[in-house]
Parts: structure tokens; C-alpha cells; sequence
């Protein structure tokens, strides 16, 4: 137990600051009040039936949507190209990638099959 | 480790001891941050994979209902203003515990719990709501991949909140120790992963699912 204890104080010295994440009351709420606005504004458009196009509306929807995710790597996840010697950004750079090619990749791909395997209409056999 | 270098170098004495590497190295300071980075990474693919589903699935109805019927918007905003609430106090416990001041920080994991668990009660309610009304899971295609995708966050949202319970608990008896923080930190990085995930969720599933 004295022996953990002793490594555990090695290990605290060893860091020169804590663990290497320096959070701050101005970047959360920052990060906060912009969450805030990217929430608010889809759901009034959507609530208010404000745009009368579902195609541009789900366009709008989507990319507050990515904003708001990065605004919240940024301020509350404290995503830098530095943090971890960059291997968090390698990380989370690859999964974009393969998030990428899932969703686009399914949908694209099953609404062609859809569309293809859609059975021809027989209009003679219509009551 | 001493015991390995003095085996492979019995000739020279403490002043050139041949180090092969350097203990303290093997571990950097934020490795376990990393670590749960890449799990947080792979959990992101979780997740990509059950909006694929749902984006394929999402307008299969089967002859059921359609997302505009039965999707409640109020229901889901007071969900999204829960979940953003539990992030940002999560972030001020996060301040308090880096000033080391152990009943703040507490207090505001607390304030963390109880948002969580409003979060999933709303979700339950909503849940038990459209299978009474005959809309499980096994009503239509869009209603399994909807409730995989949205029951996925939840069973997420609930080992959170368990595993805040444990942290409690853990530094109630041991105080702010190294260890401690460092939990704090990787729990601090799933919780607002899971709200990085809910911003998916109400826009791709709820916003969009209602659209005409």
C-alpha cells in the first residue's frame, strides 16, 4: 500500500500541472451559450413551421447540427490539435472518416437498392 | 525493474548502469485520457451504425404511424434543455475539482445525477407512452430503429449516472486523490460525448423525423 502510494506521488510530481486539461469558467460558458442558440434556433424553425421546404429544412437542421457538435469538442470536450501529442485529433479524425463512410455510404446504397428492387407498377392488374 | 537492469548488467557499477528505458516514460501522465478517447472513439461508431440503421429505416411505416404522429417536439426540448443543463454543471464540478475544493465539486455532481435522471425519466414516460399506445418496437421498421438508436443513448445515460454514483461514493472515502481526478476527467469526457450524441439524435431523429 506504501509502495502505491509512494509510485502514485511519482506519478503526481511527474506531471508538471495536473492532467493536462485546463478547463475555464469562460469556455464552458461560452461553449454553453452557443449550445444554447444552435438548439434553439433548429427547433424553432421546425416547431414554427418557419420554412415550408422539408428538403431545406433538414439541410439547416443538419449543419446547426454539426456546429454544434464541433462547438462542443471545442468547449466542453477541450479538442485541440495538441492535446495527447495530436493523437486525440488522429483519433477522432479517423472516425470521422468511417462515420462518414457509414451513414452516407448506407443511405445512398439502400435507397438505390430500394429504388431498383421497387416492384413495376402493373396498371392493368389496378381495380 | 531495478531487479532486471542490475541482472543485465552485473559488471558495471552505479555509475554507468546501462538503462534500457526509462521507467517513468512508459507511462505518460493523460495515457488513460487517450485511452478512453479511442473508447469513446469506437463508441462513436455504436452509434454511427444505429443512425445508419435509422437513416435507412427511419420513413419504413409499414402502414403504422409516422414520425409526425407520434414524435412529441415539447417532450423532446425539455429532454435537450435537461441533457445541456448536465453538461455545463458536470463542467463546474470539473472547475471546483480543479481547485480542489472536494463539497462543491460534489454538489454540483449531484446537480449532474438529478438532471441525468430527469433526462431519463422524460425518456421512459415517452417510451412506456407509445407502447401503450401499440407503437413498440415491433410496430414498424421506424419504430425499431427508433427505439435502438434513442434506448442505446439511455442504456448510455444510465451507466453514466451509475458510474457518477460509484465516483461519488469513491470520493467521499478517498478524498480528491491523482486517481480520483483522474476518473473525474474520463467520466467528464463520457458525459458530454453523450450529449455530443444526443445533438445527433434530436436533430436527425426528433427535428427531421417530423418534417413533411
Amino acid at each position: 500500500m506504501s509502495a502505491h502510494d509512494e509510485l502514485q506521488h511519482a506519478h503526481d510530481d511527474h506531471g508538471h500541472d495536473d492532467l493536462g486539461i485546463h478547463a475555464t469558467f469562460k469556455g464552458y460558458m461560452t461553449g454553453f451559450v452557443l449550445a444554447v442558440i444552435l438548439t434553439i434556433i433548429p427547433f424553432w424553425l421546425v416547431m414554427g413551421h418557419v420554412i415550408k421546404d422539408s428538403s431545406t429544412a433538414a439541410v439547416i437542421i443538419l449543419g446547426l447540427a454539426a456546429v454544434q457538435i464541433v462547438v462542443h469538442m471545442i468547449y466542453f470536450l477541450h479538442m485541440n490539435s495538441k492535446s495527447e501529442g495530436g493523437w486525440n485529433m488522429l483519433a477522432l479524425v479517423f472516425t470521422i472518416v468511417l462515420v462518414v463512410i457509414t451513414l452516407s455510404g448506407s443511405i445512398w446504397i439502400m435507397y438505390h437498392l430500394n429504388h431498383n428492387m421497387m416492384p413495376l407498377m402493373d396498371t392493368s392488374n389496378l381495380p | 525493474m531495478s531487479d532486471m537492469s542490475s541482472t543485465m548488467t552485473p559488471g558495471s557499477g552505479p555509475s554507468e548502469k546501462l538503462l534500457f528505458h526509462e521507467a517513468r516514460d512508459v507511462h505518460t501522465a493523460n495515457g488513460t485520457l487517450l485511452g478512453f478517447w479511442v473508447y469513446l472513439m469506437s463508441d462513436c461508431l455504436i452509434f454511427a451504425c444505429l443512425f445508419a440503421a435509422y437513416g435507412v429505416l427511419g420513413r419504413e411505416y409499414a402502414g403504422g404511424p409516422t414520425g409526425a404522429e407520434v414524435l412529441e417536439l415539447p417532450t423532446v426540448a425539455l429532454n435537450t434543455t435537461l441533457l445541456l443543463l448536465s453538461s455545463i454543471t458536470y463542467g463546474f464540478a470539473v472547475l471546483e475539482m480543479q481547485r480542489d475544493r472536494k463539497n462543491p465539486m460534489l454538489v454540483w455532481l449531484v446537480i449532474t445525477g438529478l438532471l441525468g435522471a430527469g433526462f431519463l425519466t422524460v425518456e421512459l414516460r415517452e417510451f412506456a407512452h407509445l407502447i401503450a399506445e401499440g407503437n413498440g418496437p415491433q410496430r414498424s421498421a421506424f419504430l425499431t430503429s427508433f427505439f435502438s438508436l434513442v434506448g442505446t443513448h439511455g442504456l448510455h445515460v444510465t451507466c453514466g449516472i451509475l458510474w457518477l454514483i460509484v465516483l461519488m461514493v469513491q470520493v467521499m472515502k478517498k478524498g480528491l486523490i491523482h486517481a480520483n481526478k483522474r476518473r473525474l476527467l474520463c467520466l467528464s469526457m463520457f458525459w458530454h460525448f453523450l450529449d455530443v450524441v444526443w445533438v445527433g439524435v434530436f436533430s436527425f431523429v426528433y427535428l427531421m423525423g417530423v418534417l413533411p
